[in-house]
């Protein structure tokens, strides 16, 4: 059988990977955005920024200093990791005792001026960064062609979330992390240094959102406005899945890649908006959001 | 402290002479930005309610009413009316969705489902995507005034403003209004009391709306076009930053931040090109680290302060 | 086995000197003076309101602003960031337990770093508090309210803490289990750890405390000895009702 509800599973397998792919884009930079959450109480508008910086990074780091793929891997979270810290100790530090609304207002302005930044000096069409060599070519699945980088960047995303799971989860470092973000005034009574986790963890959200940008740059075009599209899409995720749990973040944004995959086969006029769709249904039926604690 | 009634009578005078001394379809942008604002004003300086998705009310009620003016040949008036209804009807149905979540949420909904316009703008034929809803005529208001003539068209634009500007003010001075800022300074006492606060919300949204798209048509009916930047996540954005600069929660707050950053952004167009939005980031920062009572707050502040001193 | 203290070491463990209080703009402590001697069990006593658990948060650094001298160990604290205070020896078991939800119990137990030495190992908090053992993977809040308060109190045993601000422990509790936890403060006074305890409870209190004071008001209106209860009925009918 060479075709599924008359599309032909080629190009249904390859949309299905390609979901995959924008679902693992969607999990990485809502789990970003949900650990920042938690223990910030910020709503990071400034994610999809830091996103297209880490993309930018690396496209810099090729061009001016011959810096490779991996490197960049490496390199560019790291950096990012250091512009959150810079970013929570001059400015967000601030608002933590302002409605959280404010820190949606400052990482919004914070949003605007990055992209304008980099828009002024390297214009809004996209720069190209090509696949590294190891990773070029597909894998022959019999079924369908499954393009190496793809496959990389699902294995890669999947692993970066796993390890932040575990690290969340089942760690002593993760425990301190959740009793901060549980009550961070009880747990510096404790001894915790509470405000060096807090920075930390923004500065680790924001070498999240870094580290997918560099997965990103040799699949898509490396443009200013490449982070804030995607970051209004991860927003309506963020809402669909709840921020309550880090796996729920995860599997949601994995799933709504998957289901935009499959919209885009079958009714593709939709695939821009089925999201925004889902999220209106689910907060006609459950406004919390799947794996959500009603705050 | 309530703006005196000589205050309002000065504005009221500035605005009946300004298209003399101000070119009038600057004036004319001021006007319907600040009544952008205004309308945010009320959802957001009174109710407490963030919405980041204002830009959507603006927008479909510009494409609304260009569409009824250009291509069903209604009269100005009505083609307004349209577009006003359209923001309405969609401000009802967004805000439905929307106050279902609180706070953050709240406005990462409102954002959502603006950006789920945009993008239907952005591939509905009638809007012409990209180019924009071009050439409408601005018609003869009730068939009478010609308002192809800026002077005519500023004048009805400011009794618009003024119209509007008074129904938002009797609105928050009104018992509505007041359970409005309740709900604003503490949600669960007037929970308490016994109120549909879910029905109180909307209701707020619904007319904060319509009003947005009303703005968005007048504007509509200046520039003689409708575009995606209407509808864009930035213009949602700017009117937040309009409304927190001038002062959120006071009268004049919105003008004045509409003022401001109207003027600006005519100013800086053709000088700096794309560093524009850096610049509005950059007020957005300062005013929320710096100056969150914004421009009308601080000045009553200062004001307050020599008062005091004297005494 | 007073291993805890060292011969140089000053009387006073806490030693509180005119404490004013804020919650934001409001005054709550007129001037504190109290002072707990190495190894003394000292009870808080005093209406609701009284200023007691405002006393304990405000040694911790957890009001807002403080005024005054509050010296732990010889070190004056009031000017340190509260991390900084509980990591020279103090150990705190809130009003209201503060179990964490996200942690398991031996998660909750575990999260307290060390702040001292001397402090119990795992096996013997297990030895004391056997029904932690039974309940260590329980998440913390599906504890019953008898055993969130032996874990809030194990856990800052287990850090090595040597000032104890307890409050209101026996609240809520089954007279069993407040006669166990009498039992374990017991203990650790035999031990040598100084405690600050607040309590409602003065029958609780009074057989504990080697001294005790009243608070009222955000001051201290009386300081009472252990061998003064009897002579002191008026003032302790005065202030508590007792």
């Amino acid at each position: 059988m060479n075709e599924i509800f008359g599309i032909p599973i080629q190009a249904l397998m390859g949309q299905l990977m390609l979901g995959l792919v924008n679902g693992a884009f969607y999990a990485m930079l809502s789990l970003g955005l949900a650990v920042i959450f938690g223990m910030l109480n910020i709503i990071n508008f400034a994610h999809g920024a830091l996103y297209m910086m880490g993309a930018f990074l690396a496209w810099l780091g090729l061009t001016y200093l011959d810096l490779g793929y991996w490197q960049s891997l490496l390199l560019a979270p790291l950096c990012m990791a250091c512009f959150g810290v810079l970013i929570e100790r001059c400015m967000l530090q601030w608002l933590y005792k302002l409605d959280h609304l404010y820190g949606l207002l400052l990482t919004f302005g914070l949003a605007l001026v990055l992209e304008g930044l980099f828009t002024n000096q390297f214009g809004v069409s996209g720069q190209p960064y090509s696949i590294p060599d190891e990773l070029t070519g597909a894998f022959n699945l019999g079924f369908m062609l499954l393009p190496k980088y793809r496959a990389w960047v699902i294995v890669a995303s999947l692993v970066v979330c796993f390890a932040t799971w575990f690290m969340i989860e089942k760690t002593r470092l993760g425990a301190n992390l959740r009793a901060a973000t549980e009550n961070p005034q009880l747990t510096q009574a404790f001894g915790i240094n509470v405000p060096l986790m807090v920075m930390l963890t923004y500065g680790f959200g924001c070498a999240l959102a870094g580290f997918a940008g560099v997965l990103a740059a040799p699949a898509i075009q490396v443009s200013p406005l490449m982070g804030s599209n995607l970051i209004i899409v991860v927003f309506a995720v963020v809402v669909i899945g709840g921020m309550g749990s880090i796996l729920g973040s995860i599997l949601t944004g994995l799933g709504l890649g998957v289901i935009e995959g499959l919209t885009k086969v079958f009714y593709p006029e939709a695939s821009s908006t089925v999201v925004f769709i889902i999220m209106a249904i689910i907060l006609m039926i459950r406004p919390a959001g799947l794996f959500g604690k009603e705050k | 402290m309530k703006p005196s009634s000589a205050g309002y009578f000065a504005l009221l005078v500035f605005g009946l002479i300004a298209p003399f001394i101000i070119y009038p379809v600057l004036m004319m942008k001021i006007l319907c930005f600040a009544l952008f604002a205004c309308a945010f004003n009320l959802l957001l300086g009174y109710t407490g309610l963030l919405s980041f998705g204002h830009a959507a009310f603006f927008g479909t009620a510009a494409y609304v009413a260009g569409h009824a003016i250009k291509v069903w040949s209604l009269p100005p008036e009505l083609g307004l009316l349209a577009g006003t209804l359209a923001a309405a009807l969609l401000g009802w149905v967004f805000g439905s969705l929307a106050i279902r979540r609180q706070g953050i949420y709240f406005a990462m909904v409102t954002l959502a489902l603006a950006q789920m316009m945009y993008f239907f703008f952005l591939q509905a034929s009638f809007t012409h995507g990209e180019d924009g809803l071009q050439g409408v005529p601005r018609g003869s208001l009730l068939g009478v005034i010609d308002l192809a003539d800026d002077i005519n068209l500023y004048y009805f634009v400011l009794a618009i403003f003024i119209a509007a500007f008074c129904l938002i003010h009797r609105t928050i001075h009104s018992p509505f209004g007041q359970i409005l800022k309740a709900i604003r300074e503490n949600e669960a006492r007037v929970i308490s009391l016994g109120y549909d606060v879910a029905k109180y919300k909307l209701l707020c949204f619904v007319l904060s709306a319509t009003l947005a798209g009303l703005a968005g048509a007048t504007k509509m009916l200046v520039f003689k076009f409708a575009t995606l930047t209407d509808a864009h996540w930035h213009a949602s954005g700017e009117v937040v930053l309009m409304t927190i600069l001038g002062g959120m929660g006071t009268v004049f707050g919105p003008l004045a931040g509409a003022a401001v950053i109207v003027a600006l952004q005519n100013e800086l167009a053709d000088k700096v090109g794309s560093l524009v939005t850096v610049i509005m980031g950059s007020i957005f920062v300062i005013c929320v680290l710096a100056f969150r009572r914004g421009i009308v707050g601080e000045m009553t502040a200062l004001y307050q302060r020599l008062a005091r001193n004297k005494a | 086995m007073n291993s805890l203290h060292s011969i140089n070491a000053p009387l006073e463990y806490l030693q509180i000197r005119g404490l004013h209080a804020f919650y934001g703009e409001s005054h709550v402590l007129h001037g504190i003076d109290l002072q707990v001697n190495r190894g003394e069990c000292v009870s808080l006593l005093g209406r609701n309101g009284a200023g007691r658990t405002t006393t304990l948060r405000a040694i911790l650094g957890l009001t807002g602003k403080r005024t005054g001298s509050i010296m732990v160990n010889g070190r004056e604290t009031i000017t340190m960031p509260t991390h900084r205070i509980a990591q020279l020896g103090v150990g705190y078991c809130p009003e209201e337990r503060g179990i964490y939800a996200s942690l398991s119990c031996e998660e909750n137990l575990l999260l307290p770093p060390q702040v001292g030495s001397g402090g119990m190992s795992l096996a013997e908090i297990y030895a004391m508090f056997p029904n932690l053992a039974e309940r260590r993977d329980s998440q913390g809040t599906r504890l019953s309210g008898g055993e969130q308060q032996m874990l809030a109190l194990a856990r800052i045993l287990r850090s090595g803490a040597h000032l104890l601000l307890l409050d209101e422990i026996s609240e809520g509790l089954a007279p069993v289990i407040v006669q166990k936890l009498g039992t374990v403060i017991s203990q650790l006074k035999a031990r040598g750890f100084t405690i600050l305890l607040v309590e409602q409870n003065f029958r609780f209190a009074a057989p504990l405390a080697d001294r005790m004071y009243i608070v009222e008001n955000g001051q201290i209106a009386a300081e009472i000895a252990q061998g003064e209860i009897e002579t002191k009925q008026d003032l302790l009918q005065e202030y508590l009702g007792v």
